[in-house]
């Protein structure tokens, strides 16, 4: 486990570098946004990341409600923490971008504010997880994912109807018009590289949770074999 | 453009702070485990 | 005893007790009427205006109000054990959370007849849409707060400030279905507007989302 480990950890260090330089210098600059425009290649990886995660923690929060299994809720536990992150990375990005491109920080069109909730559910799973005080906390998490993930669709095609009904400040033009297959190079190898990175940090993620259900575990049991000298009998 | 700069450093800087949170709670663990240990 | 006669015990008890008591009625009530008040200072209530904001307005105030309903639907159980009792008894957990909900639908739609004509006559409302389609959208879209939020009530149950647990777990769930009910409302007082998308979003919304809490909500209840 610990070689594959790092022999991930120096792959996704080198893709991470070889996909900075292609985005960064390598691929040709866009015509008319001109160098913003390479925001792109660790905004849309991102995003896709980030999904990506959560619908992994969607499928592994039904198994957990199926099996009770422990190793897949410290899976989801992971997933929605790090989804999170990567998401954070979106709605930080994008602005950055938006701002020099179309002189706004922010706009309320379909995927903004969808990803903006997107962001807002799963940290109302996190703070559930983190203020239950309830023994079966990753039972309750794990039915508050599967309510978030089936609430996506609603949100995507809610947002879709009410932000193309009324008039938009800016228009989104994919910036994929016409691409340069250099920059679809760029995009995939930032893609996978994120994939990596964010392979790694789950599971890191994932161990510390592991290690912490068997610390509690092992506390429980200490609890219950050693009789406490001061509690009354 | 400084915007491009800032986005690649804000991405990172995001990553490498909830790393830093994940070792940080690593740290932690370790130490109520040494402490369980001793008991 | 059957699904459908423990549903109906268990609702008709809970509108005896609040019958007697007007604990929730009055408390929504109050609430809502602030809303509206507080949201009067925020924009000039011209009849034109207001027909496009009002819509917004309304449905804050419902979904305001119907938190405080919410965050009262499990706390005489929780006072009286009653939760323990219901998970040893052979009777189906959805029958209780059947009669939780439609109890606070009953509570919410009655708020609802009551504060709609204060808002015709607070902001100068007259609906260029016909008025049923109104009443349409308002079963539906209390139905969708109201079946999540008994949901997520049983949820955040044993939770650090409960109160404030809930609204935070509902509300970015809940979007989808404000943002249907607003503008279906929005559609129908100013007469212009895809209401028939908005109203059919929010009955696949209703659908798929009751349905998850049928079926989860043993879950829910056997895990508090």
């Amino acid at each position: 486990m610990r070689r594959t480990f790092v022999i991930l950890a120096v792959v996704t260090l080198g893709l991470l570098t070889y996909a900075l330089y292609e985005g960064m210098v390598a691929a040709p600059t866009e015509q008319t946004m001109g160098e913003v425009q390479r925001i792109f290649y660790y905004h849309v990886p991102s995003a896709i990341t980030a999904f990506t995660l959560f619908l992994i923690n969607f499928a592994v929060s039904i198994i957990y409600l199926a099996r009770r299994n422990q190793k897949a809720d410290a899976l989801a536990v992971s997933t929605a923490e790090v989804g999170v992150v990567f998401c954070t990375v979106v709605l930080v990005t994008g602005p950055l971008w938006a701002r020099p491109v179309w002189g706004i920080w922010w706009t309320w069109d379909a995927r903004l504010t969808s990803t903006l909730l997107l962001w807002l559910i799963y940290i109302s799973y996190l703070i559930l997880r983190r203020y239950s005080t309830s023994g079966q906390t990753p039972v309750i998490a794990a039915v508050l994912a599967v309510f978030g993930f089936l609430d996506v669709p609603f949100v995507y095609l809610a947002n879709r109807l009410f932000r193309t009904q009324h008039p938009q400040p800016v228009y989104f033009g994919g910036p994929g018009s016409g691409a340069d297959p250099r920059m679809t190079y760029a995009l995939l190898l930032n893609m996978a590289a994120f994939f990596c990175f964010a392979a790694l940090v789950v599971w890191l993620r994932f161990r510390l949770e592991r290690a912490r259900q068997d610390f509690e575990e092992t506390q429980a049991l200490e609890a219950l074999l050693q009789p406490d000298a001061r509690s009354p009998r | 453009m400084k915007f491009l700069y800032a986005a690649y450093a804000a991405t990172w800087v995001i990553h490498i702070t909830y790393l830093a949170f994940l070792s940080r709670r690593y740290r932690r663990l370790r130490d109520e485990m040494q402490d369980l240990r001793k008991k | 005893m059957s699904l459908g006669e423990i549903t109906r015990v268990s609702l008709a008890k809970d509108l005896r007790l609040e019958w007697r008591s007007k604990d929730a009625i009055n408390s929504m009530l109050f609430f809502a009427l602030l809303v509206v008040v507080i949201f009067s200072f925020s924009f000039d209530p011209t009849a034109e205006e207001s027909r496009h904001i009002a819509g917004g307005i309304v449905w804050v105030a419902f979904l305001f109000a119907a938190v405080v309903a919410l965050n009262q639907t499990w706390a005489r159980e929780l006072r009286n054990q009653v939760l323990d009792a219901y998970r040893v008894s052979p009777a189906p957990a959805n029958a209780l959370f059947i009669s939780k909900a439609v109890g606070n639908f009953i509570f919410v739609a009655v708020l609802e007849a009551l504060m709609a004509p204060l808002f015709m006559v607070f902001y100068n409302l007259r609906s260029i849409g016909p008025a049923y389609q109104l009443v349409v959208v308002a079963v539906l879209a209390t139905w969708a707060l109201v079946a999540n939020g008994t949901f997520f009530a049983a949820m955040s149950i044993r939770t650090r400030s409960r109160e404030v647990m809930l609204p935070l777990i509902l509300f970015p769930i809940s979007i989808p279905a404000l943002l249907a009910m607003v503008s279906a409302t929005t559609a129908i007082l100013t007469g212009e507007g895809a209401y028939r998308f908005w109203v059919v979003l929010l009955v696949v919304y209703d659908v798929v989302f009751t349905t998850v809490c049928l079926l989860l909500f043993e879950t829910v209840l056997h895990a508090e």
